[in-house]
């Protein structure tokens, strides 16, 4: 039985002005354990709706989301979550009240959970800012503080909303090796939804190509059979790239042509 | 350098401007007393000091200023008190919101000045009247502000609390509250700064002591050194209030920063 079934599932959101827009429909897709999902896509696609449903914080207008067999009724510390921005952040609380922030929440002792959540900021190579503020943090930072407060938390699996797109080029090089590092020792299930197909490509165990908006579903799926480390310049990396080219440059292309940025 | 010369060096980078710009003041004030106005309807800065001293040391001073102090210290805790909760209640649940807005949107368009007559007609002219007052003037806008607050709250804090496990108590006490913490304080702030309109205008019409009825006063005996007193205690004590809001926001607070 797959981890996460999504079952002819869709979400239609209203205008102000009344009109329904089916952001997703009929998207069926599983997700086993232990793999690392990219679910990719145009802007606009609806990508971030697939993991708002799956998260629980909104709930599908038609079809059903199973997580082991059962449906998703609402967000739950099954699925951690790392979001794009920085908003979720508790600007009150330092790096290490932040991470530790699920286990207070659940009444676990203050030793023991300053210990994991310490770590945890380890694990994301933030040793020593343990202390400060999320506004003292640099972006990179930042998004290692959400994915050391979501791990720490034990989830079954983890959603990530594309973290690393609002950071630059060097920094998101980086933070995509030190994931991709962190997954192999963890082997925690992602969804890990970006539009970047070298993200997908770098990261991605199965990548899962969406069409574009409206009505959006799954286009394919492509298993990456790379492992270990890889590299951008390998034949084998180049193939996977050109592969997932081909199957979203339609879709881009009608992203473009319907004024979706 | 040594170090006196250090900390002196200190305090007038911390203070220095504040300072001279308080100095620069007194000197204007003295200026356009003696030799502009040169009339004794507006007494220098020294005659007002040797009358503030006279009426320091007599206890009058004092008996006027705690009067007026402890009028809006009573009214504005009481105000912020009943103020935080309904507000946090009408930016948290639509319902209470729609419910008690007409109240708020309504009642905060009747200045607290306007409400003196019936204060004075319901709790008479004792300290009653004067609390309500400055419960009046201080409610609306610490509601508001704190409602304002709620609403202005990041969508994904509350999402990942969710996502962390949080329950709804939880969220609300460790993620809704704290967020709005500097929509409270400033809401608080601006309220003090009403309070300090509103107990002045209500002891000058009704009051047997405070720092209105001193002004009053001297409006009825023609004590013009007396009025400039008053004056000078109201803006020294709302200054003085103002800086230690400000300093237990930054101390206390400043980490609740709400862009972040």
């Amino acid at each position: 039985m797959p981890l996460v079934s999504f079952r002819g599932v869709q979400k239609t959101y209203r205008s102000l002005q009344g009109v329904d827009y089916p952001a997703v429909d009929g998207f069926d897709l599983d997700i086993e354990t232990g793999e690392f999902f990219c679910l990719l896509g145009p802007s606009g696609c609806g990508k971030t709706t697939v993991l708002k449903l799956l998260a629980g914080f909104e709930a599908p207008t038609a079809g059903q989301i199973l997580m082991n067999g059962r449906p998703v009724t609402g967000a739950s510390r099954d699925r951690g979550v790392v979001f794009q921005g920085d908003d979720s952040l508790y600007g009150w609380l330092t790096a290490v009240e932040n991470v530790e922030f699920g286990l207070r929440m659940r009444g676990i002792g203050k030793t023991e959970r300053r210990e994991r959540a310490r770590h945890h900021l380890q694990l994301v190579g933030l040793t020593g800012q343990e202390r400060k503020y999320p506004a003292e943090l640099s972006g990179g930072m930042k998004q290692r503080i959400q994915i050391a407060r979501a791990l720490v938390n034990e989830p079954a699996m983890l959603l990530m909303d594309e973290p690393f797109a609002a950071l630059d080029a060097q920094t998101r090089a980086l933070m995509q090796l030190e994931l991709a590092n962190l997954w192999q020792a963890t082997r925690t299930t992602v969804l890990f939804i970006t539009h970047d197909i070298d993200e997908a490509v770098t990261l991605g165990t199965r990548i899962g190509v969406m069409r574009a908006g409206p009505s959006a579903d799954v286009k394919g799926v492509i298993d990456v059979a790379l492992d270990g480390a890889r590299s951008r310049t390998d034949d084998a990396f180049l193939k996977y790239y050109k592969q997932v080219y081909e199957m979203i440059r339609d879709e881009v292309a009608a992203s473009i042509a319907r004024g979706v940025r | 350098m040594s170090a006196p010369a250090r900390a002196a060096q200190r305090l007038w980078r911390l203070y220095g401007g504040y300072a001279v710009g308080f100095a620069s003041l007194f000197v204007l004030w003295h200026l356009a007393a003696v030799y502009v106005v040169s009339s004794v309807l507006f007494p220098p800065p020294a005659t007002v000091l040797r009358k503030g001293v006279t009426l320091a040391q007599s206890g009058v001073l004092f008996e006027h200023l705690f009067a007026s102090v402890q009028r809006i210290l009573i009214g504005f805790v009481a105000g912020s008190l009943l103020g935080i909760p309904i507000g946090l209640a009408m930016g948290s649940f639509r319902p209470v919101r729609e419910l008690l807005e007409p109240y708020t949107e309504f009642l905060r368009f009747i200045p607290s000045v306007a409400m003196i007559t019936v204060a004075v007609i319901w709790f008479g002219i004792g300290e009653a009247s004067k609390i309500f007052l400055i419960i009046y003037t201080t409610i609306f806008i610490v509601i508001i502000n704190t409602a304002a607050g709620v609403s202005a709250i990041a969508p994904n804090k509350i999402r990942a609390a969710q996502a962390l496990g949080a329950t709804r108590a939880q969220i609300f006490l460790h993620v809704a509250l704290p967020a709005t913490v500097p929509y409270i304080l400033t809401g608080m702030r601006l309220a003090m700064s009403n309070s300090f309109t509103t107990i002045v205008a209500a002891e000058l019409i009704a009051a047997n002591e405070g720092l209105g009825k001193m002004l009053w006063d001297g409006r009825m005996f023609m004590l013009v050194d007396d009025i400039f007193v008053s004056l000078v205690a109201l803006g020294l004590l709302g200054f003085a209030v103002d800086r230690l809001f400000r300093w237990s926001i930054y101390t206390f607070a400043g980490k609740y920063s709400p862009a972040t």
